[in-house]
């Protein structure tokens, strides 16, 4: 077995009995990334050398007997909107193409405190516009158990280097599934956290009040492992809640004794793939088996999700947007006499295609004469979507739902649709809305040969629940063990 | 038609920088007059990924200037994105307030020729101020300064119930008067902490409908502001009376042809869509965090002005001047605690020192002796140890120097000649030289006293005790006994 | 609701782009597909419902009025496309 083959906590296990070093596991991954990411094309850059000479640093002291963290060593790819100082995060655009972070991001802070260090930067959908990672301006990232086939998106190239062993474990975020969504199209497991858990600062926004960083990881205590890391109250950040630290890992009980798990019918009717219907009812079943309860039950405004979501997404994003001009840093235009030209050429040339569709609805629906309409409809809908989880919360535990109604699409199939596109997200948009967190877990293949996986959601802050529920899934039905990707073309 | 024939209706929107050690939205400092840039961080030059955190100064700030304008203060309030590209805007929107203001509905009294008169203030919010451009004069191009993007701000908008410039001129400077005095914003002009957008309209007196507004931006000295008034005013009803129509729009004054140009592509009609700011908070302050805040307020002028009235016997004229400055309010006050002499302390800030700032171009708040000094002066006079004509030049020392009024007296050697034995004898030798000043004053010519008065004064350079001299001057003349 | 060619012009000059003939044409169809299919939300009643507006529900985040020293200028100014005498460099502004 190689090392790149292992979870992050199997890496851990290793490193801190000194049975290997950081610098044999970082050697492992950049080795592998050598032979796999010219296909996949998972990375948009990498670290190599800051990462071996961490590595070395870490495995010195350790050698030492100095008291080093139980993560100290450990690498992680991490997706390119989140800023480490003095690397590129270019957030897949060309307007960011050079742009070298002056500062970290919190998380990145976190990860550097227990002396983890990066593989690199992972490849994205624009400013995370996309379900596809087809709309990265550099090149599309391909799924590893189809080579013509998307990772989904945005976060594609984290969760295609996760699934490929390109990197142990890596960070995403989520505005609309984007860690979700690709992390099951990919086979691995993904997890956005509540909003407000986890601190937003340095990461490049898409949506402010729909973003949050996560986890893509191979297994679930991964997933409690990389969240004590980064979960915890950030004064950078307004929107982070200030609550007592946690530890996920206490969570990792095999047992669902009890629980009350939800689902919602309306994800498990028209509009969702037969064969991800089958294997989503298959794991409510194993669910029953456990000793956990099943029961359908109705979550009917989500189905207004997804307009909802494209009109405040948007909004923000047109706004979020506005300070790439082309005069503190990024992208400017090689052709102008003024500022206008500066403003209007660096834009056109920085920006892609969705990008800019983007920006222009989000400036439609917040415009004079609209705002009403769209906007301020769209934030009632969002109360009301609250309201409808608030009450379903009151009842379960859990709720069940499928990640992606259908597993991963070709390369090119969609990205002349937006709007086609744009319903992919449809199981994933309303846990943004609603704030709460979600988790994407595998449980098994369609007849091409595509990972399948369901959704798990509780409570705002509910984490622990669903770390214990996936867990369980997971040490009776492990999908790492039945199914590998096959780095294969389609038929 | 004629001038008289309309009215002028003017409402005035004033932005003042708030005087906060940090910025509204980032830790930086808010120094005035730093190198370009070094006043910065990642958060105000708008980098990517990072997010604003609420000074919490601002909004106690906010809500002091509230209180002392007597508006209502907003329990559950929120800040909002205002969207346009300037590259002054790092961000490209600026976070400011839509509709859920910190402050709102409030009034402040200023003075009219025909007397008091109530202002309606809509609201006050909170915002982030803009960097600075500065364009370079061989035509390089133009340099984006950010150290002022961020600093603290707020914004009051008054109703348009201002009439005059005049008027205008007195909201400005209560307005001014009272920020000081509530400490939060050392509201200079000429560094831009206090500036105005100035609306204007005109209409037939009569009317009830307003006319079409046209809008001055950031307007920062007196003059100019009643300067653009006057002309805005004059061009709109001329507009009007040749039967044009006034545009809505927004006009930059040129103070020095001394008219308003059109500012804005009138295509492009802004369109700021504003929406709530999704990296901030809301704000929900509770009765008790406004009850402490109105408890720490200072007493306002108003209020010191009725003292002044009142316990102090000042004349309504001087306990205006006095109070129309914090500075000037503070010095009068210490210095009449130390010589007990207030009418005499309001005199001399009126006459004196008013003019030798005047002459300076100074403003109260660049006097540099306190108080206390100011007090021993006229302690001084009041004990006959000095002549009024020695304070003043006391006074003039004390702006350069400032430094205790006993100590200028010892290092120049100005004490008043007070015995009389000493005086006497100059007096004699005065009379001597000006029989004729005698013959004068015998006949009824009081002026020949105050010339040999001034020529003893001449001689004593100043020191001689004037009543003293009088007493003598008066012996020798109309005495026999050192006349012959 | 259709999203005219004349709307995308003046929704590119708001959002500072320059678009060709063809992406206008584009992007007008797109954005009348998206809107039209968004506008499904005015099926849902939000009579007497307020709208959201925070993302949870924090509120009074403030923070201390105390000074951390401005960051090395030569840092932020790293990534200028244009820079003089420690400032961003742009063409003449007037105004």
């Amino acid at each position: 077995m190689e090392l790149y083959e292992l979870t992050a906590h199997e890496l851990m296990d290793k490193l801190n009995s000194g049975e290997i070093t950081s610098e044999e596991i970082t050697k492992s991954y950049f080795s592998r990334i050598k032979e796999k990411d010219n296909q996949i094309k998972a990375y948009i850059s990498l670290l190599e050398e800051e990462a071996l000479d961490k590595a070395k640093k870490v495995d010195e002291d350790r050698k030492l007997g100095k008291k080093v963290s139980k993560y100290a060593g450990i690498p992680i790819g991490i997706k390119d909107n989140i800023c480490i100082s003095g690397s590129k995060t270019t957030c897949g655009s060309k307007i960011l193409e050079n742009f070298v972070a002056p500062y970290n991001a919190t998380v990145i802070e976190n990860l550097n405190n227990e002396d983890m260090f990066f593989l690199g930067k992972t490849n994205m959908d624009e400013f995370a516009f996309g379900s596809s990672t087809e709309n990265s301006a550099f090149y599309p990232t391909r799924n590893p158990w189809d080579l013509d086939r998307v990772p989904g998106g945005s976060s594609g190239g984290s969760a295609a280097a996760v699934a490929a062993n390109m990197a142990p474990w890596a960070l995403g975020s989520d505005t609309g599934g984007s860690i979700r969504q690709p992390s099951s199209l990919c086979g691995v497991i993904g997890f956005k956290p509540t909003y407000g858990l986890v601190s937003r600062y340095g990461l490049v926004a898409y949506a402010s009040s729909l973003d949050q960083i996560g986890t893509i990881t191979k297994d679930v205590t991964d997933s409690a492992l990389l969240l004590n890391l980064i979960a915890g109250h950030d004064e950078k950040d307004s929107t982070s809640m200030n609550l007592e630290k946690k530890d996920y890992t206490l969570s990792l009980v095999n047992d669902v004794k009890g629980m009350k798990i939800g689902i919602p019918k309306e994800y498990i009717g028209k509009g969702i793939n037969d064969e991800v219907r089958e294997s989503v009812l298959s794991v409510a079943k194993k669910y029953e088996e456990l000793g956990a309860t099943i029961e359908e039950c109705s979550f009917e405004v989500g189905k207004y999700a997804i307009g909802a979501y494209y009109i405040m997404a948007t909004a923000e994003a047109s706004s979020n947007l506005g300070r790439f001009d082309g005069i503190r840093y990024g992208y400017r235009t090689k052709q102008f006499n003024n500022l206008k030209d500066i403003y209007r050429n660096s834009r056109s040339e920085g920006f892609g295609a969705e990008a800019k569709r983007r920006i222009m609805l989000g400036t439609y629906v917040l415009s004079a004469g609209y705002y009403d309409a769209y906007y301020k409809k769209a934030q009632k809908v969002r109360t009301v979507i609250n309201k409808a989880y608030n009450e379903l919360f009151e009842k379960y535990d859990l709720l069940l739902t499928p990640v992606s109604p259908i597993t991963a699409f070709k390369v090119g199939e969609k990205i002349d649709n937006p709007l086609e596109m744009y319903l992919a997200d449809i199981c994933t948009v309303p846990i943004n809305i609603g704030g709460i967190p979600g988790m994407s877990i595998p449980c098994g293949i369609d007849s091409n040969g595509l990972p399948i996986s369901f959704q798990l959601l509780a409570k705002p802050f509910g984490e622990e629940t669903i770390i214990r529920a996936a867990y369980t899934y997971e040490k009776n039905f492990n999908f790492r063990e039945n199914y590998k990707p096959t780095f294969k073309n389609s038929k | 038609m004629s001038l008289l024939d309309y009215e002028v209706i003017i409402g005035l929107e004033v932005h003042c920088e708030l005087s906060t050690k940090t910025k509204i939205y980032c830790s930086c400092p808010t120094t005035f007059g730093a190198e370009p840039n070094t006043q910065c961080c990642p958060i105000c030059m708008a980098m990517p990924g990072t997010l604003p955190v609420l000074n919490e100064k601002v909004v106690e700030y906010a809500v002091k200037a509230g209180l002392a304008t007597n508006c209502k203060i907003a329990r559950n309030s929120k800040s909002d994105r205002k969207n346009y590209f300037y590259p002054d805007l790092p961000k490209a929107y600026q976070i400011s307030q839509f509709d859920l203001p910190l402050c709102y509905d409030g009034f402040i009294n200023i003075e009219t020729d025909e007397g008091e008169k109530t202002i309606g203030i809509t609201r006050i919010h909170i915002e982030e101020d803009a960097g600075k451009l500065n364009h370079d004069e061989f035509g390089r191009g133009t340099f984006v300064d950010l150290n002022r993007a961020g600093v603290p701000l707020i914004e009051v908008v008054s109703e348009p119930d201002l009439r005059s410039k005049e008027e205008a001129e007195s909201y400005l400077r209560k307005l001014k008067s009272i920020f000081e005095y509530i400490g939060i914003s050392d509201c200079k002009m000429q560094e831009g902490s206090l500036r105005a957008d100035v609306n204007v309209s005109v209409r037939k007196k009569g009317s009830a409908k307003f006319g079409t507004r046209t809008e001055m931006k950031n307007m920062n000295s007196f003059r100019s502001i009643s300067r653009a008034i006057e002309y805005e005013a004059n061009r709109q009803i001329e507009v009007i009376e040749n039967g044009g129509i006034i545009e809505q729009e927004t006009l930059r004054w040129d103070d020095i042809s001394g008219k308003t140009f059109s500012m804005r592509d009138k295509e492009e009609a802004q369109d700021y869509r504003y929406f709530p700011e999704p990296d901030l908070a809301a704000i929900k302050l509770s009765d008790e965090y406004i009850e402490n805040i109105k408890k720490s307020l200072p007493e306002l002028p108003e209020s010191r002005k009725k003292r002044y009235l009142l316990d102090m016997n000042l004349t309504e004229k001087a306990a205006k001047f006095v109070t129309d400055s914090k500075y000037f309010s503070n010095l009068f006050e210490e210095a009449s605690s130390i010589c007990n002499n207030p009418k005499a302390v309001s005199n001399w800030i009126m006459s004196d020192i008013a003019r030798i700032l005047n002459e300076r171009e100074e403003e109260p708040e660049d006097i540099r002796f306190s108080g206390k000094e100011l007090g021993e002066l006229v302690s001084l006079i009041d004990k006959g140890t000095i002549s009024s004509a020695i304070a003043k030049k006391i006074l003039e020392e004390m702006f350069e120097n400032p430094e205790n009024p006993s100590k200028i007296i010892e290092k120049k050697g100005w004490v008043q000649i007070s015995d009389e034995n000493a005086i006497k004898e100059i007096v004699n030798k005065i009379l001597e030289a000006n029989p004729q000043s005698i013959i004068d004053y015998k006949a009824g010519k009081d002026k020949a006293l105050g010339f040999l008065v001034g020529q003893a004064m001449k001689e004593t350079k100043g020191k001689a005790n004037p009543q003293i001299l009088n007493k003598l001057f008066l012996e020798g003349i109309l005495g026999d006994n050192s006349v012959k | 609701m259709s999203v005219n060619k004349k709307e995308i012009v003046h929704l590119a000059k708001l959002s500072n782009l320059y678009l060709s003939e063809e992406e206008i044409e584009k992007y007008a169809k797109d954005l009348t597909e998206i809107i039209d299919f968004a506008s499904m939300i005015n099926s849902v009643n939000t009579d007497e419902i307020n709208e959201t507006i925070a993302a949870n529900e924090n509120f009074n985040v403030f923070r201390k009025d105390q000074v951390i020293p401005s960051m090395d200028r030569n840092l932020l100014l790293q990534n200028a496309p244009s820079q003089d005498d420690g400032m961003f460099r742009i063409p003449k502004v007037l105004n």
